[in-house]
């Protein structure tokens, strides 16, 4: 496309905020209460990072991969694509993400905690699992378009993220895809001129930032 | 105003019953009041179109959505009776092909339907399989008017649909663009192929189209599909900040999106224009802009400075 610097984001936003936030409240409505599950399992890689034991670490990647596969299967795939094609590709990069929890994670064992996990890495977690799911309510959209950690994509990633930075060591390979998701997230509410397309890009730019600091 | 969304699913299935008890594509004795339809002719075929089409990005991409899937087939419903002809699509539009698709199968597709969509994929040889995909999701036996969506790989598409056109599987062969995007090679393909249609946007603020490739058109004899005619709603929330004139009502306008469909298809090489709606109230409101008498030239010069002074 000879004349791609003439588009701009919201050439490519296919659809009305309204019928977004409608998804999501269908989409709740439908696996409720699937929510709770998800919340619980929340609240378990919280316990595991905070008292690591032998296989912590293991179980925590498995929880964390069966919520990517389910975001990727369950929302993306089969509810966003519907309104976004190119959903279809982000369910394929997040059943990627899955691959590589379960493999490095799961099966290698590379995700170890010692030390209660890193503060940054705690807060930002903690922030995915009770506070960004009132960003949406609290921004004035209705409670049944909470987004919330293993259901939705938004704070499945930044829960992540917050693992990532609360472990031993950096696994940066895990790390690219939920990067880009932040971006991608920011670049889709921003054109939908959603009051909280801030949160993601600030999610990735303070991960980035926790990793250099250590760096350097 | 009422919004088409809010409409609970009982009072739909009343609204469509009513009106379809009423019939389709009859006039309505507030027709009658108005005046007839305009319509304009297509240049390669004589057939007559009436200037205020449907577009479908966005409005109609609403996925698995029930009730908005029932909102969008009242909204066809509500332009069929005004009788509207030209839905406007393309398969890139996410569900919207679909949901036009569910909205005819509801309504028995009205015979007036001047079904019109679009190829938009880079590999030319994949084209007719992405055709007839949209034929299946839209339910109809062949498209009126298929246009190569921007440009995108324009050859190889036009050769597909010229050949469609020869076999009588298609009416029409069109290409379209926006927002002023390669108006040169868009005019080069205007000079060198036989199109019954183009499709450009064209507004009474975005008017670079009135310089070359409207004269164009009427010299090759091309029907002109406008797209954008609100830029996308920005322009009708913008106007409506400010009032109406009051000469507004010479030309039988009495809101500002008459006023802004008026401007564009009294240009004499238009054809229609394609606002998209997701509103029952609005789709009839522009409608009624295809009634009564339409701005001279002196009068679309006086919108034109009007507008520009806000
Ligand atoms: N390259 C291409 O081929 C290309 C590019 C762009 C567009 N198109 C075609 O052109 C069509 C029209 O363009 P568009 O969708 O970009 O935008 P548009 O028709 O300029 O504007 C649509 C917006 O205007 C609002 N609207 C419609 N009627 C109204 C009324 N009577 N009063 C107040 N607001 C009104 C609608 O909101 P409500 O829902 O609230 O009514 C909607 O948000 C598209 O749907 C598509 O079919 C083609």
């Amino acid at each position: 496309m000879s004349e791609w610097w003439t588009y701009t984001p919201s050439d490519f936003l296919l659809f009305s905020p309204r019928t977004y936030y409608r998804l999501i409240e269908l989409y709740n409505a439908a696996i409720w209460p699937g929510q709770l599950v998800a919340l619980v399992a929340g609240l378990a890689i919280l316990v595991l990072v905070r008292r690591a034991g032998p296989s912590s670490g293991r179980i925590v990647a498995a929880i964390l991969a069966a919520g990517w596969l389910w975001v990727a299967w369950g929302y993306l795939f089969t509810r966003y694509a519907t309104i976004n094609w190119a959903a279809s590709y982000v369910a394929a990069a997040f059943a990627i993400e899955t691959l590589l929890l379960a493999v490095a994670g799961v099966i290698a064992g590379k995700l170890t905690f010692h030390g209660g996990g890193r503060w940054v890495g705690l807060g930002l977690f903690l922030f995915a699992l009770f506070i960004q799911p009132l960003i949406g309510p609290l921004s004035g959209r209705a409670w049944s378009r909470a987004e919330l950690f293993g259901v939705m994509p938004d704070p499945t990633v930044v829960a992540t993220l917050g693992v990532l930075l609360a472990a031993d060591r950096v696994r940066w390979e895990l790390l690219a895809v939920p990067l880009l998701w932040c971006l991608f997230s920011g670049a889709t509410l921003w054109t939908m001129e959603a009051p909280d397309a801030w949160v993601m890009p600030l999610a990735a730019g303070l991960t980035v930032a926790e990793l250099a600091r250590r760096r350097f | 105003m009422q919004d088409a969304r809010t409409l609970n699913r009982r009072s739909l299935m009343h609204l469509l019953a009513a009106t379809a008890a009423v019939g389709i594509l009859y006039p309505s004795p507030a027709t009658a009041q108005r005046g007839p339809l305009v319509t304009r002719p297509i240049p390669s075929s004589g057939e007559m179109l009436p200037v205020v089409g449907l577009g479908s990005w966005i409005t109609f991409n609403v996925g698995d959505d029930e009730e908005a899937r029932d909102a969008c087939a009242a909204v066809m419903q509500a332009f069929f009776q005004a009788g509207g002809r030209m839905i406007d699509s393309s398969p890139m539009y996410g569900s919207a092909q679909e949901v036009i698709g569910y909205g005819l199968g509801k309504l028995g597709t009205p015979p007036a339907l001047f079904a019109t969509d679009k190829v938009w994929i880079s590999s030319g040889a994949r084209g007719p399989e992405q055709i007839e995909e949209s034929r299946r999701l839209w339910g109809v036996p062949r498209f009126d008017l298929l246009q190569v969506h921007n440009l995108l790989s324009w050859q190889e598409h036009l050769k597909t649909l010229f050949a469609m056109k020869a076999d009588g599987r298609l009416r029409y062969v069109g290409i379209t663009t926006s927002e002023g995007r390669r108006h040169r090679e868009f005019a080069q393909i205007m000079r060198g192929q036989p199109l019954d249609f183009v499709q450009v946007t064209y507004n009474i603020l975005d008017r670079e189209v009135e310089d070359r490739i409207l004269p164009l058109a009427r010299d090759r004899g091309m029907g002109v599909i406008v797209n954008r005619p609100f830029r996308q709603g920005a322009l009708t929330r913008r106007m409506e900040r400010h009032p109406l004139p009051p000469w507004a009502a010479e030309i039988q306008c009495s809101t500002w999106a008459q006023f802004l469909l008026k401007f564009i298809v009294s240009h004499p090489a238009v054809t229609c224009a394609i606002p998209a709606t997701t509103n029952i109230n609005h789709v009839r409101e522009n409608m009624d802009a295809a009634h009564g008498p339409l701005p001279d030239e002196a009068m679309r010069r006086r919108m034109v400075a009007y507008v520009e002074d806000l």
